[in-house]
């Protein structure tokens, strides 16, 4: 999302529009999405929060959960946002910069609707945190150890993980799946991986040898190269249970 | 037949919009209300909730409605921490609850392949005929987000199961619940909501 639009980046760059808002979410809904993420990548770099009034619209029409995330600093601002109709609520800068953030959101709404998003690139050391992923010119190595943040994110109160590997983001050749086996090692609450579906068999790799709890994909699916009713009656022959 | 008048508990839950966006989506309007001649008044009362038991009962007690809710005749229909509450505690926070339903809510034992929380699509598997479930079918998906779970027990109209079978949906006299979230379980949950506002 970028100022109401949907857009789409290649590498966490160069985003381009790619539909509108509420056309692309009844699309999904009625293709059998299981959830949706809403990412606001404008809002965090530039320090404000979300235009709300996207939120309630797409409540209305959605009957399948969904996740907002992207300048969510606040207590007050999570409340709006849950106020406006959204499940969920992923935290990602702001919780670099003030960790209590987690905390604090999982005390007031609990667990299960607090989501922690780690931007991750892999180092010669293993896997570094990125912040400010959305903003090219802003963008930076944070020197956290992805594992460590993982682990303390969940000691705060996160309730689910979502794994943004930024080397395999918008390139389409499939998950990172070795990052994704060691985050899940050291991850007790779900965790939903990002970054790099390209062919329906990147998913079944991804939930076979990564166990994760759900996948994540925005390029193949945006541009109708993977539609969704197909990949799930793969999965399904592939022995993965989706819903019907 | 009059239209239903709905009152959703207002129990400091955060996202009671969606369940009301769920209930405008059949056309049905809802009003939330702490009152409790208001809430006597319903035809149909739900009871939401998210976050922590204990939170929920003490919200509950400061309005005087853990005294009201129980002795409702119409039916109430609670969802996830909503359902939890009607029985008679939770290990939430240690939280003694409504005690209309025998039991109490426990914490998902965690395991090495059983994320906690417990959050994703279930089918259930309906094990009495309810109204609740008119039109739904053994298999059936529905998007459950929860840490604490009810044993299935003599209220359980459906199960599902996450490592051991837990209660999906209950009925005891004139109270019902769902340990899923109706308002966002795609068409079985708009179902449900309309059995549950067909009850009279």
């Amino acid at each position: 999302m970028r100022d109401g639009q949907v857009v789409k980046g290649v590498r966490f760059r160069d985003h381009r529009v790619v539909g509108d808002i509420l056309e692309l979410a009844a699309r999904y809904r009625d293709e059998g999405a299981d959830e949706l993420v809403f990412y606001d990548i404008s809002a965090s770099p530039e320090g404000r929060g979300v235009d709300r009034s996207w939120i309630t619209r797409v409540a209305r029409i959605l009957d399948i959960p969904f996740c907002v995330a992207g300048g969510i600093r606040s207590v007050a601002q999570a409340e709006d946002v849950l106020a406006s109709g959204a499940e969920k609520i992923s935290v990602n800068s702001p919780a670099l910069e003030n960790p209590d953030l987690i905390d604090d959101l999982s005390r007031r709404f609990g667990a299960q609707c607090v989501v922690v998003g780690v931007d991750s690139q892999t180092v010669e050391q293993g896997y570094r945190v990125q912040q400010f992923t959305g903003d090219v010119a802003r963008s930076r190595d944070t020197s956290r150890n992805t594992i460590d943040w993982v682990i303390e994110a969940q000691r705060r109160g996160a309730g689910e993980i979502v794994l943004n590997c930024m080397s395999s983001d918008g390139v389409r050749r499939g998950y990172d799946i070795a990052q994704l086996c060691a985050i899940r090692e050291v991850c007790h609450v779900p965790l939903v991986a990002s970054g790099g579906a390209g062919a329906m068999e990147h998913f079944t790799d991804v939930f076979q040898t990564a166990h994760v709890d759900a996948a994540l994909a925005a390029s193949v699916f945006h541009s109708g190269e993977i539609p969704i009713p197909n990949l799930k009656c793969r999965l399904r022959g592939d022995g993965i249970e989706v819903r019907a | 037949m009059n239209p239903a008048q709905v009152v959703i508990v207002a129990n400091g839950g955060a996202n009671i919009a969606s369940l009301q966006f769920a209930l405008a989506r059949l056309d049905v309007a809802s009003t939330v209300s702490a009152d409790s001649a208001q809430i006597r008044a319903a035809s149909h009362v739900i009871l939401p909730g998210v976050g922590a038991a204990a939170d929920g009962m003490a919200r509950l007690r400061q309005s005087g409605l853990d005294a009201l809710i129980p002795t409702l005749q119409q039916p109430v229909l609670g969802i996830c921490l909503g359902m939890q509450l009607l029985f008679e505690a939770s290990q939430e926070g240690d939280a003694r609850c409504l005690g209309i339903i025998p039991g109490a809510a426990a914490r998902f034992a965690p395991a090495k392949t059983r994320p906690v929380p417990h959050m994703g699509w279930n089918t259930l598997d309906i094990l009495k005929p309810c109204a609740l479930l008119a039109g739904l079918t053994d298999g059936d998906y529905a998007y459950f987000v929860h840490s604490f779970a009810l044993d299935v027990s003599a209220a359980t109209v459906a199960s599902t199961a996450y490592g051991a079978d837990f209660s999906a949906c209950v009925q005891w006299r004139n109270f019902y619940g769902a340990q899923f979230h109706p308002e966002r379980s795609a068409a079985v949950g708009a179902r449900l909501l309309k059995n549950f506002l067909a009850i009279r």
